[in-house]
């Protein structure tokens, strides 16, 4: 018997699989994986859709600059990394940000249409915040994968078309 | 002086589908359903094992029977998984793939003119390779009304009383059809009775969805008269790498190894090497892949519900193998693959058994398998 876990792997595999896709592939009727859809939406468990692009596989002028940054912060009585994070997540330009363990605190991704962008942002908006102490800049030069995808050229089956 | 045939190649006639291969290698655009082998890569950490043998200059022929240490985990594996206690030393041999473990028991344990009966419709080497060991061939028909599963009834009827050796491949190529242990106990009685040899092709064992696999050979009374096959082909995506193994009592492996010793030897160093790491720890990936094809599965049966063609549901392997909707399948899967670019193959291609029906791979990922089953259906209408 599948489980509404299985929807949501199928989502996360193919977000743009239609109802009758997944019911097809689980034991769950077309309103069911409807229905569940739905539960999912509204309690914000899927948070929404959106299409993983290759840049480096798009052909013109309007390149995106992404970049990821390391950021330090220094916490006092009146604030913590929720209150951080919650300004920094406002601006549009941050694609994703996360707390994370290790060297530093926070880890934020930021995009742009030009490196003078994406610097300008670091260094006009999140380095003057008063609990930063340090930004560490690295742009993204070549993107391999990307949630969970591989990108590059996938055209290499040689297997035999008809075969025993 | 020119070269001929030798008569016992020439009794075998090319394969089935070779015409339809050739046909299809000539187009552009085409999405096979016709491949008997998964579309995914073998797990990462057996192909690094292979890289890092290769890397150490591990390059030598192993012993015959295969590496020790690959023998000892294939045991292992076996007892735990299948309930299928077999000694490494004696009672296992590592061959190049499972097709290589069933030509070498056919030759080595069958004498010219036995008689070998094949469950049909079956995977399309058992026939040539009992005609290549100078054996007569027994057809059993299975029929779609029984699920194509094999029945006391069919093995009676089709005269297997008389044969030496009863040869099957459960989880079935090209049906999907599985075999309960309650089902293969009727089977293990007839082949008592009429003391019949067995030789089990269970490469498919691990690509089950509705229950566990039962081997033959786990039956009161049949271990020793049954040769089971397996391999790294199917449930660990290792297609290319050629590495199955048989297992039987030592007398049968001992004749088995002694034609293996001169043929080739010893299964390929590399490809062992990659083996002991997919038994050692890549059974998460078997899942996933497994968890894949039933998803695939389920969408290609309720694809066939919808276009109205008839389609037992398979429990195990990758194949679905519906009725076809025209009277000859052979003209079918043509004029499907020239008008619509979709290769499928049709069921005689694994003997008379299989007429009627198509053979449809669902080893192919749900995109392809989307754009040809929205092909198939426009074809129809």
């Amino acid at each position: 018997m599948s489980s509404r876990r299985e929807i949501l792997d199928l989502l996360r595999e193919n977000a743009r699989y239609t109802t009758e896709d997944i019911a097809r592939q689980t034991d769950f009727s077309v309103e069911e994986v409807a229905a569940a859809i739905e539960d999912f939406e509204e309690a914000g468990i899927v948070r929404g859709y959106q299409a993983v692009v290759d840049w480096g596989a798009v052909e013109t002028e309007d390149e995106r600059v992404r970049a990821t940054v390391e950021l330090n912060v220094a916490l006092d009585r009146e604030t913590n990394y929720g209150d951080i994070a919650e300004r920094i997540a406002k601006f549009p330009e941050v694609t994703s940000l996360r707390l994370v363990s290790g060297d530093y605190d926070f880890d934020l991704e930021v995009e742009g249409d030009s490196m003078r962008e994406v610097s300008h942002f670091i260094s006009d908006k999140i380095a003057p915040i008063p609990e930063i102490t340090q930004t560490v800049t690295h742009y993204i030069m070549e993107s391999y994968k990307e949630q969970g995808m591989e990108f590059g050229d996938r055209d290499d089956d040689d297997r035999l078309s008809v075969s025993p | 002086m020119t070269f001929e045939p030798a008569d016992r190649v020439e009794k075998v006639p090319p394969s089935g589908i070779r015409r339809f291969f050739e046909l299809a290698e000539e187009m552009d655009d085409i999405i096979s359903l016709g491949v008997g082998e998964p579309d995914f890569t073998a797990p990462w950490a057996a192909r690094e094992a292979a890289i890092a043998s290769l890397e150490r200059g591990r390059t030598s022929y192993t012993a015959n029977r295969g590496k020790r240490e690959l023998r000892e985990r294939i045991a292992r594996f076996e007892a735990d998984k299948h309930e299928l206690p077999y000694d490494p030393d004696e009672e296992i041999l590592v061959t190049a793939g499972a097709s290589e473990g069933i030509d070498l028991a056919f030759r080595a344990l069958s004498n010219p003119g036995d008689a070998i009966a094949v469950v049909q419709p079956s995977y399309v080497s058992y026939v040539p390779d009992a005609t290549f060991a100078g054996a007569e061939v027994v057809d059993v028909p299975t029929r779609a009304e029984d699920e194509f599963k094999l029945t006391r009834d069919v093995l009676e009827s089709s005269g297997a009383a008389e044969a030496d050796v009863l040869v099957y491949c459960y989880p079935n190529n090209p049906t999907g059809a599985t075999m309960t242990g309650d089902e293969l106990a009727e089977v293990a009685a007839f082949c008592q009775e009429h003391d019949l040899v067995v030789f089990a092709d269970e490469i498919y064992a691990d690509l089950t969805y509705e229950h566990d696999h039962t081997s033959i050979a786990t039956l009161p009374g049949m271990r020793e008269r049954t040769i089971v096959f397996n391999g790294f082909s199917k449930a660990f995506a290792m297609t290319g790498f050629r590495l199955g193994y048989a297992m039987g009592p030592p007398e049968a492996i001992e004749a088995m190894n002694r034609i293996h010793q001169y043929t080739m030897l010893s299964a390929p160093t590399t490809a062992q090497y990659a083996a002991i790491e997919a038994l050692d720890s890549c059974w998460g990936e078997v899942q996933e892949m497994t968890s894949q094809y039933d998803r695939r599965r389920k969408y290609v049966l309720s694809r066939f519900e919808e276009m109205g063609i008839d389609c037992f549901e398979a429990a195990g392997a990758f194949y679905a193998f519906p009725k076809c909707p025209w009277d000859d399948a052979e003209e079918f899967a043509e004029a499907l693959l020239q008008e619509e670019g979709v290769a499928v193959v049709p069921g005689t291609a694994f003997g008379e058994g299989g007429s009627g029906h198509l053979r449809v791979s669902y080893a192919t990922g749900l995109p392809d398998l989307k754009e040809a089953m929205s092909r198939m259906e426009s074809f129809l209408e």
